[in-house]
């Protein structure tokens, strides 16, 4: 006893100084990170990471070859662990989390009865599944079975639901599920994902420029989970509280329960959960990529511009904004007036934005405080141009420059600027009898701005009718009910002033409609003869804008910039990547005039070709790319047992009231309605959707 | 010599340590997935099974023996491999840098890995003597490096194939072991 206690006494310490002499003469320096990094590693050498044990592993983290997350086994805390060893921000580590992209489970129909094996891959072998649904969870749970960490279980409506607190991100869900609609993917992953065809997605989720997770947000607004809703609409659009409020929501002529009954007010949803973000006092934490030390300029602050740099941000990139105007927004600061977005909620959007870490400098126009050139000898790498549509089209008509006769943008960013105090000008003289000339959203913001600037007649002068002005309706019959006077079928024929060049008059013909134009709707025909004189004292005319593209003849290394006829950029559809290489576009200044989320949704493609420049990677078409267009199969044509419920009406203020003041007009939805509202969605996907539960 | 090449044969073939021991599974399975590991694998094998063979029949017959303590046998093999292990791998990252780049992050994997603790015992429950002892742990090692060469090179060909998901990669990895081992019992009985 005493002998063999002796032995390995002597032994060990025999084996212990010789080892610890040993590393003293053999000692070779290496980078104190990795005996840290590998303190954290969970030490089991398994190898699930590929690397061959955990040392193996911590050389790779230090060496930039694996990633904070490569330990398969360890929880999030050892990821954020090793990330601070390796001087990233906790909560920079990208965890990999597992989504189910479908929610329908049980919901589908059967095609046939299904006796074989309770497995997802055995059913999937016949015919693909009993479900008619060819892309849908087929709901036997080979996900749940193949999860070794219980982070993945069935839900009760026969889907499954991962639960991102045991979730690890090792894909075993992923190589289990035989339709491929489990993922496990980082948020870059996730922020870099554009619609496709195979993907499962309701109607109104295709129709969204910005390709917002609408049933998904609903859902969670339904549940109670507000910040969980803002968060789902962060993933696609940093401006929600912007778009709740100006969005003329094309999701919803594509809500299926509008077949049967009135569409979900699927915008007031989103403002509510906006709002209600805002309204808490506090911001959620948005996460963001380890810094790539990639530098990009993003010229113009304005949707498309604030949108890109966010992506770009969460992606890790260091992102500056230069914009032209002394205070970033652009077109939706100083062309959308304050009663419809207030310049308070607005700031607080892009403050929001700002912190992420994204600096800008404003009052610097392309051009003339900067060219491209100087940028990259600043060292960006990449550069952005949302410099927006800010030239109005004018009428070409006699007379249109007399005194008193204003242009659309010109009109609403003057007098935006004088009232956000950041101009010198003196405030734009406001007439009496006021025309504005036109039928977009331009048209009626200046008709309801100059309602409430004291205008005693307004009046609103369309070439065709009611019926195909491009205006939001909410906005023309709000415009009507504020008294504004319309004179459709008339198209302008001249402006005359008096002998101080003073507009008096404003001479119409009144038209017909004819055959339809390329733009589908009818042409107007002036009738002959039919000269009107109006008398005014003020005129807007707000027929449409295109993009200042003058920046390129001021400097030469951009004179290949190629522009198309309608003073657009032009671009790649799906790269948004310029004929010049490094320079990329989105928004208005690459597609015309449009609308905010059509920009929002710009930002984010430019966002994911620039994140695939910075990386030096081939830049390729998100493949199967659905960009707006539909999937046949989910357009169905009748949905059954739908219970008719009355659709959220959306609360304004009183008609005597708001048009006294610039005040927001239209307003929140009570939160009891917000979730009736929200339980009015069906949760569409490819070809099934809940039908209404109970009566109500 | 006639005994040698018969031992070389034996410890190589007839009673390969991976598929007819089935000692050392752990790496078998875990490094056989690409050739370049498996046959980096297969050199630190050889290196530290050489050693192990050498430094433990020192041990046994010098220290065991001599006190009469034997049956601390395995605790003490334990004990003095892991030590060499670890004392090699300091001495090579210092001295000799390539050669630790080569073998450098496997020769811990198999500090005390089961095959080379068995090769260990079955030397001293042979009673080899001291250059039996080294001819067989070499062998042994080879054969080590045989066997887990052959199955990457298969391991690799099978994920070309279309394998049935519940059945692919570690499980797919056992059967073909399974295979190659019934393989290798065709050189039973040979000697």
């Amino acid at each position: 006893m005493i002998e063999s206690l002796l032995f390995m006494l002597i032994l060990g310490g025999a084996c212990g100084s010789i080892l610890s002499l040993a590393s003293k003469i053999f000692y070779v320096y290496e980078d104190p990170r990795i005996a840290q990094v590998e303190y954290f590693l969970a030490g089991a050498n398994c190898g699930g990471c590929g690397f061959t044990g955990c040392s193996a592993a911590a050389v790779a983290v230090v060496d930039g070859k694996a990633k904070p997350t490569v330990c398969v086994i360890s929880d999030m805390e050892t990821a954020a662990n090793v990330a601070e060893v390796m001087g990233m921000e906790v909560g920079a580590a990208e965890p990999l989390l597992s989504k189910n992209e479908c929610s329908g489970g049980t919901r589908a129909d059967d095609r046939y009865t299904y006796q074989g094996a309770p497995s997802c891959r055995a059913a999937e072998a016949l015919l693909g599944g009993r479900k008619v649904c060819t892309i849908g969870c087929l709901g036997y749970g080979d996900c749940v079975k193949s999860c070794i960490f219980d982070a993945i279980h069935m839900g009760p409506d026969g889907f499954p639901v991962a639960d991102e607190a045991k979730c690890v991100g090792c894909g075993a869900c992923e190589t289990a599920c035989p339709k491929g609609i489990v993922h496990v993917r980082t948020m870059s992953e996730r922020l870099l994902h554009f619609n496709q065809e195979d993907d499962a997605l309701a109607p109104c989720q295709q129709t969204c420029p910005a390709e917002i997770d609408i049933p998904k947000y609903i859902a969670q607004v339904r549940d109670g989970d507000y910040a969980g809703a803002v968060n789902t609409i962060r993933e696609r659009n940093p401006l929600l509280l912007s778009c709740g409020r100006v969005c003329p929501h094309p999701c919803e002529d594509y809500c299926r329960r509008g077949i049967e009954d009135e569409a979900v007010s699927i915008n007031q949803l989103k403002r509510f959960a906006a709002d209600y973000e805002m309204h808490s006092g506090e911001r959620l934490p948005i996460p963001c990529a380890v810094p790539t030390g990639k530098k990009v300029a993003v010229v113009g602050g304005g949707p498309a511009g604030l949108s890109c740099a966010y992506f770009l941000r969460r992606l890790g990139h260091d992102v500056t904004i230069l914009d032209a105007m002394p205070k970033l927004g652009g077109m939706i600061r100083y062309g959308i007036p304050e009663y419809r977005l207030p310049k308070e909620v607005l700031q607080w959007e892009i403050d929001g934005i700002l912190n992420l870490g994204i600096d800008y400098r404003s009052n610097a126009t392309l051009g003339a405080d900067f060219t491209t050139a100087s940028l990259r000898e600043e060292g960006f790498d990449a550069v952005f141009l949302g410099v927006g549509a800010w030239n109005d089209y004018t009428l070409r008509a006699e007379g249109e420059d007399l005194n008193g006769c204003y242009t659309g943008i010109d009109f609403l960013t003057r007098f935006a600027r004088h009232q956000q105090g950041d101009s010198d000008e003196d405030a734009i003289p406001i007439g009496k009898k006021c025309v504005v000339i036109g039928g977009g959203n331009t048209a009626i913001d200046c008709v309801r701005t100059l309602v409430r600037l004291g205008a005693e007649e307004v009046s609103l002068v369309y070439r065709r009718t009611r019926k195909e002005m491009p205006a939001n309706d909410v906005e023309i019959e709000a415009a009507d009910h504020e008294g504004v006077k319309f004179h459709f079928l008339a198209a302008p024929v001249r402006v005359i002033g008096d002998e101080n060049d003073q507009v008096t008059h404003f001479e119409f013909q009144k038209c017909e409609l004819g055959e339809p134009d390329a733009s589908g709707r009818r042409r107007p025909v002036p009738i002959e003869g039919s000269e009107t004189l109006m008398e005014i004292d003020m005129l807007v005319t707000a027929i449409g804008q295109g993009p200042d593209v003058s920046f390129i003849e001021k400097e030469d290394a951009i004179q290949n910039l190629q522009t198309t006829r309608w003073n657009t950029i032009d671009a790649d559809p799906e790269i948004l990547q310029s004929s010049v290489p490094y320079i990329f576009t989105a928004g208005d200044s690459y597609t015309g005039a449009s609308l905010v989320v059509e920009a929002i949704g710009g930002g984010r493609r430019a966002a994911r070709a620039i994140h695939m420049y910075l990386s030096e990677e081939e830049l390729v078409p998100v493949p199967k790319s659905l960009q707006k267009k539909h999937i046949p199969e989910s357009l169905f044509e009748s949905v059954n047992g739908v219970v008719q419920k009355k659709r959220a009406e959306m609360p304004e203020m009183d008609v005597a009231e708001r048009i006294q003041s610039f005040e927001e007009a239209d307003l929140v939805l009570e939160e009891s309605d917000a979730l009736a509202e929200a339980n009015r969605c069906l949760g569409c996907c490819r070809i099934c959707y809940n039908k209404d539960k109970e009566a109500a | 010599m006639g005994d040698i090449i018969v031992l070389v044969v034996s410890c190589i073939l007839i009673n390969n340590i991976l598929l007819a021991q089935y000692l050392g599974n752990c790496p078998f399975l875990g490094t056989s997935k690409k050739m370049e590991t498996a046959v980096g694998m297969s050199f630190a094998v050889v290196f530290v099974l050489v050693m192990a063979g050498i430094i433990t029949w020192v041990v046994n017959t010098f220290v065991l023996v001599k006190f009469g303590l034997e049956f601390l046998r395995t605790i003490a093999f334990i004990l003095v491999i892991a030590s060499l292990v670890q004392f090699v791998e300091m001495f090579l990252k210092k001295s000799i840098p390539a050669l630790y780049a080569g073998l450098g992050i496997f020769l811990p994997l198999i500090t005390t890995n089961c095959a080379v603790m068995g090769v260990c015992l079955l030397n001293v429950n042979e009673e080899y003597t001291f250059s039996q002892s080294l001819i067989s742990s070499f062998a042994y090692a080879i054969g080590f490096g045989l066997a887990l060469i052959l199955f990457a090179g298969i391991r690799e060909k099978v994920l070309l194939a279309r394998v049935p998901k519940p059945l692919q990669d570690t499980a797919i990895g056992l059967v073909a072991a399974g295979v190659l081992s019934m393989a290798f019992f065709a050189f039973k009985g040979m000697v």
